[in-house]
């Protein structure tokens, strides 16, 4: 790790006069395993890096990227990026972050379990995987990836103007794709675990999420058309609520990209709705000490009791809009720093996902929603997305359905959210999930 | 003493000969069925022109080798950024120890120079265009795009090329390469009005130089982009049901690539996760469909002379009158079967394992007239451009987004609709085609997602209708 800092601390040394030098170095190690019918299908090891380099003068901003920290690319690197700062238009905004004075909360991120695990081991639960979820239901008839993967990484930046910061993760991940099959009809459905060490994942409950989520399609029906109450499960609920802290940030506030942009302190969203963006917090799986820019990342209320409360920045949204950085700089080694919410949940209510389901007497479990790209405006706020899920009849999990949409719009959802489970899950992805009642959504089947 | 001839273009071959026979020596060195160098060196520029600033012009290279042995079932695969004989030495090793050889005796390889198909001529070299030169597209979209409407208030132009490298070694002694130019431009534009806001975007790209520029006028693509979000603001709510979809010329590309073009891919195939598996020569679409996915079109977003494992690329006919033909094939598949690869096994980069991906992929023209299969439509969906799409291949259930479409009433174009999915089942969808037009027409560039790796594929189709897909709006 000291190693990546020594590195960017080198490149940023090469800063002339007047010029300001930020350098991010990055390091990976990662390992996949694909099991298929009782042997490894593909195993990967590999290792990898890069260094980005962002040069700004007079206001313009040059980068430049390599995927590599070979001392001549470096210098390569380097010269593209004084290069390329020529062709930027000047802006009074355009600087590096300096230090601000808030310290990364340490949180323990790293593991040396995951490095001490071998590849024997790693390939066993591949295998154990796929063989638990072939074996979990008779109606199972394949398993179209049982995969497990992990991955070391670290990262350093330095700037001229103080910054220094380095931060190291572990992160492994299980996830199986489940083939159920009756009367000729297939339906699919997947599982998984995630952690930041081995013993974090559980291979049963992962094989099991998978063949229960795939045979319960099986005989799934068109629905009709009309709108109704839906209730959103974890993994589809995350998906929407990163969608939603999408909108939320600066950049898109200040380039008139968010619906919100207006808003701020008025009440956009259902009273029951706090929504937190929280990399601080270790359960996330995309927890982080450091944000894009060697910031201490930090806690960000986004929605109090429905009320829209502020927007996530970077250092030059931040400077832009008279405030301070939210340590909400997003980047790989090669891009520069965009703006962006990193582990988005909701307060979770008092209530299980069966209890508010009871309650329910005519309405719509989503469990799969598909083409988020292509059916999601995050701009206007319309959306339209491909769903599977199992009709609610009485308060109960009734007949399976596929082949529709579910449509409204970003505003009028988070209106309509009625109620919030006390399931709070981490997903790989921005977002946390949980169980969300919306009280009305436009079905479009048959 | 292997000779090697000079494929790629530029300057010369990538690695000596020798040392990709000494990390294939390595890979093989404890046995196994096959093993493969790829070794990618990629050059990239983008500059992004936002809220009326050039933000940046970025530089980025990536340089590195892929290694995979097969034995057996297993694959092994390592990569490396070091390109040095130690360091593919090194990833030969660990590629091998991954795919835990059963030690099966020593194999020599001999590697032999193929001159496969020509990489694609380009015109001007984008890396000898000076990046003032770049830069000032982006300015000239911009001000076409603002001054179209006072009410365009935001304007987003993207600059990017690139330059491939490939350069492929395997055990069964081939010895190929390929460079691979791309250039793209894409505007996105924001309208404001009393409605709120709304989006238009408009994107050309093709595997050739800047001479992309002369052939295209920035300032009428970004016209079109422009237009395209100032027409949504007077637009209503989609309607929600089943009912006929009309998809405008080019604009159908997304449906195909979804309803059926990952569903023929070879591997979803051997994994019985594909409505399509075991249906070769079968009926599978309404009678006047024909399918091609088409690796060597000159020009086009999905086009190269070789693929990532060295394959040249071909015309593939994947269904011809209705009746599926064949499936799209990587090596390892095609190995299995004891067949040629159709030249489909792609790759994101050397950090990544091939496998079977689309090219370009298009609905060859039908007899029909666009102007009637519209006026034959009383009430429906016309989608002027698609958004991207989705599909699960077990179900065959697929959706696609429209970003510029119509309500048909009486066989007319009325009010635009606003932005949403379509949601349809591949093996239906391709049987309720019931009219295609003479107006063949390429799409747009995109970038193809599967299993977490993106490569660009181009798609074209004439303006066609299915008599029924459902439609996921709002309105009743």
């Amino acid at each position: 790790m000291s190693e990546l800092l020594e590195i960017a601390e080198r490149i940023v040394g090469w800063a002339g006069s007047g010029e300001q030098v930020e350098a991010v170095a990055v390091h990976e190690r990662e390992t996949e395993v694909r099991a298929y019918e009782g042997e490894v299908e593909s195993l990967t090891v590999a290792e990898s890096s890069g260094v980005g380099i962002r040069v700004i003068r007079d206001g313009r901003q040059g980068f430049a990227y390599a995927g590599t920290l070979e001392p001549d690319a470096l210098v390569e690197v380097m010269r593209e990026a004084r290069d390329n700062l020529g062709f930027a238009t000047p802006d009074e905004h355009c600087s590096l972050a300096v230090p601000d004075g808030v310290a990364p909360i340490g949180m323990d991120l790293y593991r040396e379990a995951l490095l001490n695990l071998s590849i024997d081991a790693k390939v066993q639960m591949a295998l154990d995987l796929e063989r638990l979820t072939l074996s979990a239901d008779r109606r199972i008839s394949g398993v179209e990836s049982a995969e497990y993967s992990d991955s070391v990484s670290s990262s350093a930046v330095a700037t001229t103007t103080g910054i220094r910061s380095t931060s190291r993760e572990t992160g492994c991940f299980l996830s199986a794709y489940a083939l159920a099959e009756q009367d000729g009809e297939t339906q699919t459905g997947f599982g998984f675990s995630l952690g930041r060490q081995p013993g974090d994942l559980d291979v049963e409950a992962t094989a099991a999420e998978a063949a229960e989520r795939s045979t319960r399609m099986l005989g799934a029906v068109k629905p009709s058309s009309g709108r109704m109450t839906v209730v959103f499960d974890p993994w589809v609920s995350a998906q929407f609520l990163g969608i939603v802290g999408g909108t939320l940030s600066g950049e898109a506030v200040q380039k008139g990209r968010s619906l919100f942009a207006d808003r701020l302190g008025e009440d956009v969203a259902a009273p029951v709705l706090t929504l937190v963006d929280d990399p601080t917090d270790p359960a996330a799986y995309t927890a982080t000490e450091t944000d894009g820019e060697g910031l201490a990342t930090r806690r960000n209320v986004l929605l109090a009791d429905g009320r829209l409360e502020r927007f996530v920045h970077n250092s030059e949204t931040a400077r832009r809009a008279g405030t301070v950085s939210t340590g909400s700089a997003v980047r790989g080694y090669s891009s520069t720093p965009g703006v962006g919410v990193r582990a988005v949940a909701v307060v979770p209510g008092d209530r299980s996902p069966t209890d508010l389901i009871s309650g329910i007497r005519d309405g719509l479990l989503i469990q799969g929603v598909s083409g988020l790209h292509s059916g999601v405006n995050a701009v206007s706020g319309d959306f339209s997305t491909g769903a599977e899920g199992l009709r609610i009849r009485d308060g109960e999990l009734a007949e399976p359905v596929r082949e529709f949409t579910i449509a409204s719009t970003i505003q009028k959802m988070l209106n309509d959210v009625t109620a919030i489970g006390d399931d709070l899950q981490w997903l790989p992805m921005r977002a946390a999930g949980v169980t969300l009642v919306i009280g009305e959504l436009t079905v479009s089947g048959v | 003493m292997v000779q090697v001839t000079d494929m790629t273009g530029g300057d010369g071959a990538m690695l000596d000969p020798q040392v990709l026979l000494d990390a294939l020596g390595v890979a093989m060195a404890t046995g196994g069925e096959f093993a493969e160098v790829f070794v990618e060196d990629r050059r990239s520029t983008s500059a992004l022109l936002d809220d009326r600033r050039i933000e940046e012009l970025t530089s980025g290279r990536d340089r590195g080798a892929g290694i995979r042995v097969v034995v057996g079932e297993t694959t092994g695969f390592a990569h490396t950024a070091d390109l040095s004989p130690a360091g593919l030495r090194a990833a030969a090793t660990a590629a091998s120890a991954a795919a835990r050889s059963g030690g099966s005796g020593v194999r020599v390889v001999a590697l032999d120079a193929v001159s496969g198909p020509a990489s694609a001529l380009v015109e001007i070299l984008p890396s000898d265009v000076p990046k003032a030169r770049k830069v000032a597209l982006l300015e000239r979209a911009d001000d076409a795009a603002r001054s179209r409407d006072g009410a365009i208030t935001q304007v987003t132009a993207r600059y990017a090329d690139s330059q491939r490298r490939i350069q492929i070694a395997n055990s069964d002694g081939l010895l190929t390469g390929d460079r691979q130019i791309r250039t793209l431009f894409s505007v996105s534009c924001v309208a404001s009005g009393d409605s709120g806001l709304q989006t238009g975007r408009e994107s050309v790209g093709h595997t050739i130089g800047f001479e992309l520029f002369d052939r295209v006028d920035v300032e009428e693509l970004a016209g079109r982009a422009a237009g395209r979000a100032l027409t949504k603001l007077d637009a209503v709510p989609a309607p929600s049901g089943e009912m006929p979809v009309v998809v405008g010329p080019g604009g159908g590309g997304v449906l195909f690539h979804e309803a059926c073009g990952h569903g023929l891919e070879a591997d979803l195939i051997a994994k019985a996760a594909s409505v399509f598996a075991g249906r070769r020569g079968e009926v599978v679409a309404a009678p006047m469909v024909s399918l091609v996915d088409d690796g060597t079109m000159a020009g086009e977003w999905g086009r190269y002379a070789i693929d990532d494992e060295g394959q040249p690329a071909q015309h593939n006919v994947l269904i011809r009158d209705g009746v599926l033909t064949d499936f799209m094939w990587d090596r390892l598949r095609a190995r299995k079967e004891g067949r040629e690869s159709s030249g489909n096994g792609r790759r994101q980069s050397y950090r990544h394992l091939p496998m079977v991906r689309m090219t370009n992929t298009y609905l060859e023209a039908g007899d029909d007239d666009p102007a009637e299969i519209l006026a034959g439509t009383e009430r429906g969906v016309y989608v002027a451009q698609l958004g991207g799409g989705q599909v699960n291949t077990a179900t065959g259930d697929f959706v696609f987004g429209m970003t510029e479409a119509y309500l048909i009433e009486d066989g007319r174009l009325t009010a635009p609709i606003r932005d949403g999915n379509l949601i349809g089942n591949g093996p239906a969808a391709l049987l309720d085609i019931d009219a295609i037009a003479g107006d063949f027409t390429m799409g747009s560039p995109g970038t193809c997602g599967k299993d977490g790796q993106g490569v660009p594929v181009g798609d074209g189709t004439p303006t066609l209708r299915v008599a029924r897909l459902t439609v996921g709006g709002t309105a009743a």
